[in-house]
């Protein structure tokens, strides 16, 4: 028997088999992966995972490919870091980052997914990958069909920073840039993959690709010392990211990791592109689209896929959602830099900027464990804070000039 | 007559055709005509109450009909209409 039973309708529970396939044929749902969690369970514990790799392929039980030969064998396992500067400054007793900016190999959380996509398209015999992407994702497929042989193109929209173009180019994949924004990109991407037989990673493959963000939850438990956190903040794009933490958690319940899951789940957005936090604010189960205007280009998705599902694991947890402008999410880029030296790209000021407010609001209280996501990395997104950050003193070499 | 483009799921009801073309007057239209020539057509797209169901997105001339008038966006000959599934992230 394998750990995976089937992939899942998340709407109508129609199964199929564990294919190329994202769509329930039925009622247009999406699918995803239904695991043996008795089996699993059967195998796995606290030690085989700490005697495993120092990477997210240490939760192998739970992640959906069926051999070990891992494309991207050195993704997560990235640094909980006790944000003790950051947490004094807002007032919070227990403040961790979950620091993906040092992702290996392309500095952000989508190495995971990327090496789950991969791995999982290489195993049902693809030679060609793609993706549709607001840069991050490009990167990471980029470097992994690099080193994985695999013939690759990926789509970007025409606006993204220029070290999110480059971090494509090096690699020498087929780059395509579309005169349009993410969700022109998406739709694009979506009919081109009804044509090609390519895993694009984030359609036909997106049932095994989501999963690897389940080990960002994996991660911060297991380097909690085996509990789960009373707060964490997401940031939310497509909300996919959310709603697979908020699954990673229980699944660590069901096979037996933990015995309860008490983390209230909130979501981060820019004002400029918050489909989801507006929806919750308003108290809707639903959400309407936008079109984005935000220098937080990496959650640049104004029709989000996972919408519907981060509002309601959001509401499961009884956690919240906030937004934040432009400048906060610039303010919020630099306080975690200069608070605890990391420097994160504008997805992490969005996230820095909505914890912030969630503790000034008292949604998140001072004795709480709290964990913030920061997926990104700052080197890539300079443009969004080469105006707030100064120039360098310039003097002549001289003792006396200093 | 409108071109509309048929997504994977759907094309075993449309003889495995990417486009097909069909007379429509609005998008609710459309989707009747579509009943009409490829029966079950309907049950995919709609619920039960008759609405498009939450994960199907309609697209006229490369633009969400939600920005539109949603199923009442009128169509005219000439106009392609895309049926896309949901993605993921990126």
């Amino acid at each position: 028997m394998s750990k995976m039973k089937a992939l899942v309708c998340r709407e109508c529970g129609k199964e199929y088999p564990t294919k190329a396939i994202h769509v329930c044929e039925m009622c247009f749902g999406p699918l995803e992966v239904k695991y043996n969690y008795e089996e699993i369970k059967a195998v796995i514990s606290r030690k085989k995972i700490a005697d495993g790799p120092n990477s997210m392929w240490r939760y192998l039980d739970l992640l959906p490919v069926e051999g070990t030969n891992f494309v991207g064998p050195h993704a997560g396992f990235t640094p909980l870091v006790r944000a003790k500067n950051l947490g004094a400054y807002l007032g919070l007793d227990e403040l961790y980052i979950k620091n993906d900016t040092v992702n290996h190999p392309t500095l952000s959380f989508k190495d995971r997914v990327v090496a789950v996509a991969l791995t999982r398209a290489r195993e049902l015999g693809f030679e060609t990958v793609a993706c549709a992407s607001t840069g991050n994702l490009a990167n990471s497929v980029s470097a992994h069909a690099a080193a994985a042989n695999l013939h690759c193109y990926v789509f970007i929209p025409g606006d993204l920073e220029a070290a999110k173009v480059l971090g494509n180019l090096i690699y020498k994949p087929n780059v395509v840039e579309v005169e349009g924004n993410y969700d022109d990109v998406n739709r694009l991407c979506s009919e081109i993959a009804g044509e090609h037989g390519w895993a694009f990673v984030n359609i036909n493959i997106r049932p095994y690709y989501a999963e690897g963000s389940k080990t960002l939850a994996f991660e911060t438990v297991e380097q909690l010392g085996w509990k789960t956190p009373d707060q964490v903040v997401i940031p939310m794009a497509s909300g996919s990211l959310l709603t697979k933490i908020w699954k990673g958690l229980h699944e660590m319940k069901y096979v037996g990791l933990i015995d309860e899951v008490r983390t209230k789940i909130n979501g981060a957005q820019a004002e400029g592109c918050s489909p989801i936090s507006t929806a919750f604010k308003a108290g809707r189960d639903f959400f309407k689209p936008v079109k984005p205007k935000t220098i937080a280009k990496s959650l640049a998705i104004g029709n989000p896929a996972d919408g519907y599902y981060a509002l309601k694991a959001t509401a499961e947890s009884k956690g919240a959602m906030d937004m934040v402008t432009d400048e906060e999410v610039v303010e919020g880029i630099q306080l975690l830099a200069q608070t605890e030296g990391i420097f994160a790209e504008t997805a992490g000021g969005v996230t820095i900027g909505v914890l912030k407010k969630l503790v000034k609001q008292g949604i998140i209280k001072k004795n709480e464990v709290t964990v913030a996501y920061i997926t990104g990395n700052g080197l890539k997104t300079q443009e969004a804070v080469i105006d707030a950050v100064g120039r360098p003193t310039r003097i002549q070499p001289s003792l006396v000039a200093f | 007559m409108i071109k509309v483009r048929i997504p994977t799921p759907l094309r075993p009801l449309t003889k495995n055709q990417g486009e097909v073309d069909v007379p429509a007057g609005s998008i609710a239209d459309m989707v009747n005509t579509l009943e009409a020539s490829y029966p079950g057509i309907k049950a995919r797209l709609c619920d039960d109450s008759g609405e498009l169901r939450r994960f199907v997105n309609i697209y006229v001339n490369e633009e969400d009909i939600r920005f539109l008038n949603g199923k009442d966006t009128a169509l005219k000959t000439g106009d392609e209409v895309s049926i896309v599934p949901a993605i993921a992230g990126g």
